[in-house]
């Protein structure tokens, strides 16, 4: 599932979202048309979710992602890695973020 | 990592969102404009399209902006915007875009007849969110514009709906129950249950409010004169059996301990902005002496600290202690101080009109008998429970 994820590869949110936070949940609210199910349009983000997506600020790499999560958690770096790719592949599939580069 | 499972990105609804605590806003109604392109002979709020002195008085962009920033700052997810024509607007469509790209969804209350195809595009490419809502004040030329009062006022709220049909932009519909339109019922819902997004049979406009700001007696006879008689909202319930339904629901939710407290509704939780850049705490309560003046306070502090005491105030108006505050069907009655006040100048001032309608809702469906008043009834529990059963 996650090969077609590179290390080396950098994602941010997409153009077609507008991101929030409010009281501490991340909340993600579609912009453009073709975001998500128009008739249930409000996301929000798990708690490992949510830690993962404020790395996904558009200018680091996904291994840098990976290697700043493995030094606030208490996990190897591989389940991280694992973890990471999971997320982002749901994200892209969404369409709630793209790769930058 | 903890927390990992199934699904990271959880798909909630506005209710299911909050976990621990919420924000101190939800949604925020803002009035655009009271200035309409219509001249409905029951509105209780338009002005006249080219009135300049309210235009003049209208909030800048600016302020609007940025009443939006603020919105979105205290957590409000839903904007709704209302007027008047939020049409008529020139600034509509910055405002709009502004609002969908702080991450709010947008209500938009609209007739329609401004819609060009620019902005139907627009509502395409960056949807709302929520379906607009388009008010039909009748489905032939003579009913329409006999509401309307607007020569070709008809040919352009089709056009505005054809916009809305061929860009794909969601939308319903809802009626007026008016002298001009009571005998277009059928014909109506017949068109909007043909209309993309239509799931349900159309809600009305049933029970009409005078002239919110208290400006205008010749409108208000008028209005009075135009609203359903009591007999008339009974046939609208014999008429639709879903309608009975939905009452007998209301009652059995909404029934309640009668209380002499003068808000019973949660004042101050959905407030709304006038045209004007006044924070009034809903958007039907237009007293001047409970609104906010956004100019020179926050909406933090009008949220947190001057309207939840509103919820504490108490009627003393001897009738309404002797009638409303006694009132077990206190809950599904119109009658709140925002109509006593367009009624009556004041917040306390009991409205026959909607105590009438209400008490023949509640002989219609079984929880009073002929004669009875309700704030005589000592034994509305069982009632109420029967209701349920």
């Amino acid at each position: 599932m996650s090969e077609g994820l590179r290390g080396d590869g950098v994602y941010g949110p997409s153009d077609g979202i507008v991101a929030r936070e409010i009281e501490g949940e991340i909340i993600i609210v579609p912009l453009r048309a073709g975001i998500g199910d128009l008739e249930d349009e409000l996301y929000s983000l798990n708690e490992t979710g949510r830690d993962v997506w404020r790395q996904l600020d558009g200018l680091r790499t996904l291994d840098e992602v990976v290697d700043a999560l493995a030094a606030d958690y208490d996990a190897s770096r591989d389940e991280i890695d694992r973890d990471v790719r999971g997320l982002l592949e749901e994200l892209l599939r969404r369409k709630i973020v793209s790769a930058a580069l | 990592m903890p927390g990992v499972g199934e699904g990271y990105v959880v798909r909630r609804g506005p209710r299911t969102l909050w976990r621990d605590a919420r924000p101190l806003l939800s949604t925020l109604d803002i009035e655009l404009t009271e200035r309409c392109d219509n001249r409905c002979i029951h509105c209780c709020i338009n002005r006249p399209q080219d009135d300049r002195v309210a235009e003049a008085g209208e909030m800048s962009t600016e302020r609007v902006l940025a009443i939006l920033d603020e919105a979105a700052g205290l957590g409000a997810l839903v904007v709704r915007f209302t007027g008047g024509e939020i049409l008529l607007r020139p600034d509509f469509a910055e405002i709009y875009l502004y609002a969908r790209r702080l991450g709010l969804r947008v209500t938009l209350l609209t007739n329609a007849r401004g819609l060009t195809a620019g902005l139907a595009e627009l509502l395409a490419e960056i949807p709302p969110l929520e379906p607009v809502v388009v008010t039909a004040y009748g489905m032939r030329q003579e009913s329409y514009e006999a509401v309307s009062r607007v020569r070709g006022a008809f040919a352009q709220f089709r056009r505005g709906i054809d916009l809305l049909t061929e860009h794909g932009v969601p939308f319903v519909v809802r009626g007026t129950l008016l002298p001009p339109t009571r005998d277009e019922m059928d014909d109506f819902e017949g068109w909007a249950a043909k209309l993309p997004g239509m799931d349900e049979r159309p809600g009305y406009i049933y029970f009409l409010d005078l002239r919110q700001r208290r400006d205008d007696p010749a409108a208000d006879r008028r209005i009075a004169g135009l609203r359903l008689t009591p007999e008339e909202a009974m046939a609208a319930l014999e008429r639709d059996p879903r309608l009975a339904r939905s009452l007998r629901s209301l009652c059995a939710v909404q029934a309640r301990e009668p209380s002499d407290l003068l808000f019973k509704c949660g004042i101050g939780m959905r407030p709304c902005v006038d045209a004007y850049g006044v924070l009034q705490p809903c958007l039907s309560l237009r007293d001047p002496s409970l609104t906010y003046d956004l100019a020179t306070g926050s909406m933090r502090e009008a949220l947190a600290d001057v309207f939840p005491k509103l919820r504490e105030v108490r009627a003393t108006d001897p009738e309404y202690l002797r009638r409303c505050a006694r009132c077990f069907l206190a809950g599904m009655c119109d009658q709140c101080p925002a109509k006593s006040y367009a009624e009556h100048g004041s917040l306390d001032t009991p409205v026959d009109y909607f105590c009438d309608i209400t008490q023949a809702q509640a002989r219609f469906i079984g929880l009073l008998a002929d004669g009875e008043r309700p704030w005589d009834v000592t034994d509305w529990r069982e009632r109420i429970a029967c209701l349920k059963a």
